[in-house]
This record gives C-alpha cells, structure tokens and sequence, in this order.
C-alpha cells in the first residue's frame, strides 16, 4: 500500500491517463525519441558508468592499465582462494571431457551440445542447478522471426544499442541463429505465447525497430531453465552435475592450454582438481558485487568469479567498463527494492511518468539512454517520487496496459509481477509501480569470437561472462538469446576441439605468477577471490564474529 | 581479516536525503530461527531476517526475487496449531514467528527421453504412476506460496489432459512445499514439468513462419546483406541505424 503522501501524485497519474492513452492510440510515439546527440548528453550527464570514481586503470595482467569498472578492478586485483603447493596435479579427482563451469542457461545448453556430440561432461555450479540469472528474465528473448523482420534488421538493431561498438562476427553469431534457437527450446519442450493460428507472440523491447520479443508469460526464463535442466538430467550418464561445488581457479598445463579447474565444495569445505580437456566457462555476470552502491536483479551467485579465473589465467576482457543499470527496478515497498520490473511491462504500454503524472522521455529508448533520462528526472529536475526510507523513483504506469491491451492482460501476462506487489497491496492492474534503475547485467566480459573461443586454448566462455556481443549496452531479450546461441555453440566447437588435443602435465603457477605480479606492482590488498558469496550480514554482528576467517564459507 | 571486501559492502540506497514522512525508530520484531531468538526488523522479509541474525546463508537463497524456489520455508505462529509454508525471500516476518528453512527436498527425479514419449495419459502412468495415489486431499495446493491450483494439475495429469496440466503449473517454482504435505508421496512439480514440455513440444501448434526462416537461414539469404554491414563505415551504419523505420 502506498503511503498517504504519494496520494496527489497518483491521482495525477491518473488524471492524465485518458490523456496519454489517446496518445498512444495514435500510433505515433508517445515522447519523441532522442537523436544521437541528446542520447550521447544524457549518458555523458547522468549515466553511473560516466562519473569519474566509476572507473579506475587496473594495474595488472591482461588489461593492464586499461580503465575498467572500479569495483572490477579492485576484484581482479587480489589474492587467490588456494596455495598451489597444497595440490599434487598429477592425481585429479576428477577426469572428464569438458568442465563446464556454472549451472545457468549457457552452461546447461552446453552440456547438452555437447553431450548429442558425445562428449562427457561435468557441470560446477555454486548453488542449485539453475539457480542463476537465467532462472530470473520474465521478458523475453529476441529473435528475427517474423515475415516483415529479418535477421539482419536484429543485428542493425543490437549494433546501435551497443553504441556500434559490438564484435561484428559475435552479433551475426546472435541474430542469424536466433529463428534455430526458438524452434530448438520448443522442441525441447519450451512452451512459447502463441496465437491462435500457431503463430509466435512477439512484442516490443527497448531499441527494437520490430517486434520480436518471444515470451512464456513472464517466467520465460523459468520455463526455459527448467527445460534444459531437466534435459540435462535425463542424461546422468553423459553429464555430471556436482552442486554447491563452485570452481574457484582453473588449471593449465604446460603448454599453456587450460585443462580443468579447482573445484571447493561449499558445505565441507574440501578442494578438488578436475582435469578436462576443454573449459567452459558459464559463470554469468556480477550484480552481486552492488557495483556504485546500487542494488541489484541479479541472483544469489552473481559475482563475477569467471572473470577473475579466467583473468589469472591470462585471458583479455572486454569493455569492462560497461555496466547495466536497467531503468525499473522496483524502489518501493522496501522489501523488493532491486527486483526487476520487466521491460515488456512498457513494450505493453506503460509509460514512466514523474510526480506530475507526465511523460519525460520515450518509453523504449535503449537501457543506458533510458535509465539515465530517469535519474535526470529524479535528480536534476526533482521531479522523482520519494519513498519512506529515502529512495527516488518515477512512476511506470500500469494500469494504462490494461486499457491499451485489454481488461485481465496483466493477469495474463504478467503474473509474477501481479503476484510480486499484491504481496504488499499494490494491485497494478489498478496502480503503477514506483521504479529506479538497478543494477542489471555485466555488458562485458571475457572476449570471445564467434566459436567462444578465448585466446587461451582450451579455454571456452558463453553467456553474461563474455564481452563483445552487446558492445556497451546490451538490448533486453539479446541476453536470453545470447546464453543459448553461445551456449549451444561452446558445446559444439568444444566437443569438437578435444577430438585432438592432448593435454600435458597440469600446472597451477599461473596463481603464483599473477602473486608475483600484485606484489611487483605493489598492490597491497587483503580481498580474496573469487566472491562465491556476498554477505549481508550488519555491521554491528561482523564486529562479534571475532573469528573473522571463520565467517561465510572462507576458512 | 577483512576479506570479500567488495561484496561485504552493504547496498547503499541511492537518495542520501532523509525520508519526507519518516518516523526513525525501526520497529522490531522477535522471530525464533530453528529455535533460536532473534530481534529483526518488523518488516523484513524471512531471508532478509536470517542475513540480519548474522546467518551466512548457503543453501536457502538463489534468485531472492520468487523464481527459483531455493527458499521454501516453514513456520509456526504462537498459539496456532498449524504449520504454515512460504518463500523466505518474498515472506514478510510476524512477531513470534518459529522457522526453519529447507535445505533441500528428497526428491528423485526419473530418466526419460522426452522425443520417445508419447502426449496422452499412458506416459503419467508410465513415468510418475504415483500420480494415480492422489487422494484429492488438497494439501498441496494449501501449501503452495505460487497459490497454484496443485491438485487440480495432478488431477488433471490423472485424466491425461496436458493442456490443463501445462496451464496450470505455468507459474510452479519447484519450491517442493506441495511435495512435502503430500500424503501419497507424489511430486507435483516434476509431474507438472514433465507436463509442460510435453504440451510444449507435442501439441502446441506449429509456426509456419518459423519454419519459413529457419530454411531461409539455412540457405543464406542474409549473407549478402550481414557482409555489407560488416564491411559498411560507422558513420554509414550509423545512417542506417538511426534512418530505420519502427514497427
Ligand atoms: C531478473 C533478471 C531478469 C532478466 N530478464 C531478461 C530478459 O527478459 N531477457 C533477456 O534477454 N535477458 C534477461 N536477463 C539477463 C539474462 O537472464 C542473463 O544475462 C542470462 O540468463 C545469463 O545466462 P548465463 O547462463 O550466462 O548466466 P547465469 O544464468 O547467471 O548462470 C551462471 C551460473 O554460474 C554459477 N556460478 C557462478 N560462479 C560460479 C563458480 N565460481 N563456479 C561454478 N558456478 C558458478 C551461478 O551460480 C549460476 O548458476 C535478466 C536477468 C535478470 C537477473
Ligand atoms: S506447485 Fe509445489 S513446487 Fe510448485 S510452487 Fe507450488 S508448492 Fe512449490
Ligand atoms: S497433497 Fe497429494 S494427495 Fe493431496 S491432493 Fe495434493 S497430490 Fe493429491
Ligand atoms: S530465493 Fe528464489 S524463490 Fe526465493
């Protein structure tokens, strides 16, 4: 239930609804649409990537003295979880094909392309099978499908949100298997919206020229996660699922290819190598490190560990700093600040308006363009709604969508999100929801080209791990479709690659040259990584853990 | 030792002014942790309570947004007999509150190749013949934090009617709550999946268009087109990007 105060502002939302719905009828855009110089000045302005602090030169490895995200620098500069000398490589125990590291949507697409090719797999995750980000996208997933769209309109599409600075090969990659990835979920089982004559429901998405948004409700990635998850069950013989067993290092040879990686089980606390002729990476992105202080959609697990692994073992990354803020996460009530509001609610209709129940910007700009023309709003024109606990936000209007689309269309399509308010007696067929941008997805990552290959042999990466595809900003629905297209092919050209490869003697020094170099460059820091885990714990409870090494699962 | 320095850094809010109709004092709630005492926040939610306490959660959180059921809890209310089941991430706490989470649901999960299966009733009794025990005592559905309609699914996977099956448990979470009240020992969520993506791969209908682009893909009739973006100059993408027309 709101409270009292914000009454005026919704009864002027409300107010200007018939107003706005007239509008949006006419079929012309509801706000203008920016043009490339008003984009780039509001990015420049008020977008978090753009202040000063938001950015640091890392002093290390690969990317030495590139400027990347602070808190990503800060993670990448740090020690190992593991003394190598405690390790006797020559008995893993573990032996199969392909490691895949991390139980979400890439991870498990691979395992099962790779598996049809008949290559053995083992899957680490840290929590659950599928507890990850791709268990969480309500909206949707792109893809080039209808007759008056066409793959390459996609790729035009995805490289203008990117800013053009997208990998040509990796968005063609995306946009010319999207219509194979459709039919190959559907029939794993995927059960997409649909019409009446079999055909695909396909809606808006910010930055799209056409609709091609596909959906399953919104728990499309629900209905999908489980889907492969239960693929990927019905094959114990040919893939192996050890849970609450992250990988916290991977593990070369003496070649230089990778070959595994160091496995730790949460719950023990015991370590273990697993020797494999190709690596996958499928760790997903890093929310959970609350990058600028911003509260996050993204799951338990969200830390980014792939990156770090994969730095120590001499692998480059790209536009590590970019991170998405998508524009509406929730901001009120308190207890789902940072939950996503899927962008679908505005390729619906609804409309972001201010506390004077007003348009300000066009509701489907790109996320970065977007989202920042919302914290404008808030903070240079005051015109955001303040919550109780001192939040900012701006209105997104909902009930409009049931006028646009139809009475019960929220019901319909939007049950998580009805569920999610009516929770705290917010009912959004009949109110609109309070929304500020949240920290959303990793836009770079680990570079890849378009058979995941890293320039470490042997050494796979699909899904939110990797950079490149999305440029700077990646467009909803691209991701989705991103872990399966990566996903299917890290499988594919894996299981191809160790057809040949011999693996050599096993080595951890990279751990203890990257060591050396933190200690050459003077670096002096007590974090180690990977995360695994962030902790919530309150200040005033840490100061009587004494035994500070003994908290979380770090001993 | 201070260590996983980034991630122990408590999310700040993004508006430092204080709060328009704010009234400071937190109020508090006692809540009993598999046992345990504890004062928490009146308005926190199950997880948010736990992490309050000073728990390192592990096993118990996933999505912590209502989507991947790592979180199903059980509790009491002083006075009360019954036993109440719900999300920890999305279930507010109650003074006086006894709670446990779980860890996790035995639960097997048998082996099937869904392409050798057939959409009719014969596969439930094949694969899940457990289904055929349900007593209709509604237990399940009174379990269910989704407030799905559970035992009308497993009826319906009882009378062989995918649709209704696939329809629903659209929304299920895999949360197991509904599988641990079930006197016949069945597991709902498995049979609704199972439901799901027979409708999915066997009876929904097929897209023609989809067909259509897949061949046109397989025969490369974008090439020509991905080769001229490719090779075009910025600026002239550009053109082209900001010169296109919107659906
Ligand atoms: C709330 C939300 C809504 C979204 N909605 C949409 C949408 O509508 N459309 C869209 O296109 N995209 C959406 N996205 C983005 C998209 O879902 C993700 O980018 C995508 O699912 C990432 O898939 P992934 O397989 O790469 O990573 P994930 O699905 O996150 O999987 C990574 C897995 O690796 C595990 N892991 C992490 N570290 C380790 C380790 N050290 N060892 C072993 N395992 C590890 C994680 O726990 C996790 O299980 C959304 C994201 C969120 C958070
Ligand atoms: S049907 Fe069962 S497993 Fe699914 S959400 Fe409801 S209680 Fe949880
Ligand atoms: S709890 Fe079990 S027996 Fe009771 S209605 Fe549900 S499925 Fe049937
Ligand atoms: S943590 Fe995923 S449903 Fe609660």
């Amino acid at each position: 239930m709101y409270p009292e105060y914000m009454r005026p502002s919704l009864e002027k939302v409300a107010q200007t609804r018939n107003k706005r719905f007239e509008l949006e009828k006419s079929g012309k855009p509801v706000f203008p649409p920016m043009n490339a110089e008003e984009r780039e000045e509001v990015l420049n302005k008020f977008h978090p990537d753009y202040k000063p602090a938001a950015r640091r030169k890392i002093r290390i490895g690969p990317n030495k003295d590139e400027h990347i995200t602070t808190e990503v620098a800060d993670m990448l500069e740090s020690h190992s979880r593991i003394k190598p000398e405690f390790f006797d490589l020559t008995k893993p125990d573990y032996e199969t094909d392909i490691l895949i590291i991390g139980g979400g949507g890439a991870g498990c697409a691979a395992a099962i392309l790779a598996m049809q090719k008949g290559a053995k797999s083992i899957i680490s995750t840290k929590l659950r099978l599928g507890d990850a980000n791709s268990m969480m996208s309500q909206g949707g997933m792109q893809a080039a499908v209808t007759a008056q769209d066409s793959p390459t309109r996609h790729y035009l599409d995805a490289m203008g949100g990117g800013h053009f600075d997208n990998k040509p090969d990796l968005v063609r990659a995306l946009t010319e298997d999207g219509p194979e990835v459709v039919k190959w979920l559907e029939d794993l089982g995927v059960v997409w919206d649909k019409l009446e004559d079999g055909s695909l429901q396909v809606l808006h998405g910010g930055g799209t020229s056409r609709k091609r948004m596909h959906s399953c409700r919104d728990y499309t990635g629900a209905i999908i996660m489980r889907t492969l998850m239960d693929k990927v069950r019905n094959h114990p013989d040919k893939i192996t699922c050890l849970e609450f067993m992250p990988i916290v290092e991977l593990l070369l040879d003496s070649k230089g290819q990778c070959a595994g990686g160091v496995l730790y089980n949460l719950e023990t606390e015991e370590y273990f190598t697993v020797k494999a002729k190709a690596t996958i990476i499928a760790t997903g992105g890093y929310g959970r490190l609350h990058i600028r202080g911003f509260d996050t959609t993204n799951h338990y697990g969200a830390t980014g560990d792939g990156l770090v692994m994969a730095y120590r073992a001499g692998a480059k990354l790209l536009y590590m700093d970019s991170v998405q803020y998508h524009p509406t996460g929730s901001v009120f009530p308190e207890q789902i600040a940072g939950f996503l509001i899927t962008e679908k609610i505005r390729g619906a209709g609804g409309q972001p308006l201010n506390k004077h129940g007003e348009l300000f910007v066009f509701p489907r700009e790109p996320r970065d363009v977007e989202s920042s023309a919302f914290i404008r709003e808030c903070l240079e024109k005051n015109n955001g709604i303040e919550t109780p606990s001192g939040r900012l936000g701006v209105w997104l209007d909902s009930p409009l969508i049931e006028m646009i689309q139809g009475e019960g269309y929220i019901n319909k399509q939007f049950p998580a999100m009805h569920r999610q308010f009516i929770r705290y007696g917010i009912d959004i067929t009949k109110e609109s929801m309070l929304v500020y941008p949240s920290l959303h997805y990793q836009n770079g990552g680990i570079e890849i080209n378009d058979k995941c290959e890293t320039n470490i042999p042997g050494l796979y990466v699909a899904g939110e791990a990797t950079g490149g595809a999305h440029g700077r900003n990646r467009l909803m629905g691209n991701s989705v479709l991103d872990y399966n297209v990566f996903g299917r092919r890290a499988g594919i050209f894996a299981s191809d690659y160790i057809k040949s490869v011999k693996i050599s003697a096993l080595t951890l020094n990279h751990i203890t040259d990257y060591d050396d170099e933190l200690k050459k460059a003077k670096i002096k820091t007590d974090l180690i990584t990977p995360v695994l885990l962030p902790s919530y714990t309150p200040e005033d409870v840490r100061k009587r853990q004494l035994t500070a090494c003994y908290e979380g699962t770090l001993r | 030792m201070a260590t996983q320095k980034t991630a122990k850094k408590k999310p700040v809010k993004q508006a430092k002014s204080k709060s328009p109709k704010n009234d400071t004092k937190k109020t508090m709630a006692t809540v009993f942790i598999m046992g345990k005492s504890h004062e928490v926040p009146a308005d926190a939610t199950i997880m948010g309570a736990i992490e309050y306490a000073g728990y390192q959660i592990i096993r118990g959180a996933g999505c912590r947004e209502g989507f991947c059921g790592a979180c199903a809890t059980v509790y009491r209310m002083p006075g009360d007999y019954k036993i109440y089941t719900g999300l920890a991430c999305t279930t507010l706490v109650e003074d006086g509150m006894w709670l446990s989470q779980l860890p996790a649901i035995p639960a097997q999960k048998p082996v099937y190749d869904i392409d050798k299966l057939d959409p009719n009733v014969a596969t439930f009794q094949k694969i899940y013949p457990e289904v055929f025990r349900c007593v209709s005592c509604n237990s399940c559905t009174k379990a269910c934090p989704q407030d799905l309609e559970v035992m009308d699914y497993i009826n319906a996977a009882m009378r062989g009617d995918i649709e209704a099956v696939m329809d629903l448990s659209f929304d299920c979470l895999s949360c197991g709550l509904c599988a641990i009240r079930c006197p016949s020992e069945i597991v709902q969520y498995n049979v609704g999946l199972l439901g799901r993506r027979l409708y999915g791969k066997y009876l929904s209908k097929e897209s023609k268009q989809l067909k259509k682009r897949i061949k046109e893909v397989k025969e490369r009739k974008f090439d020509k087109e991905y080769k001229e973006f490719k090779t075009m100059k910025k600026e002239e993408l550009k053109k082209n990007y900001y010169d296109r027309d919107t659906e």
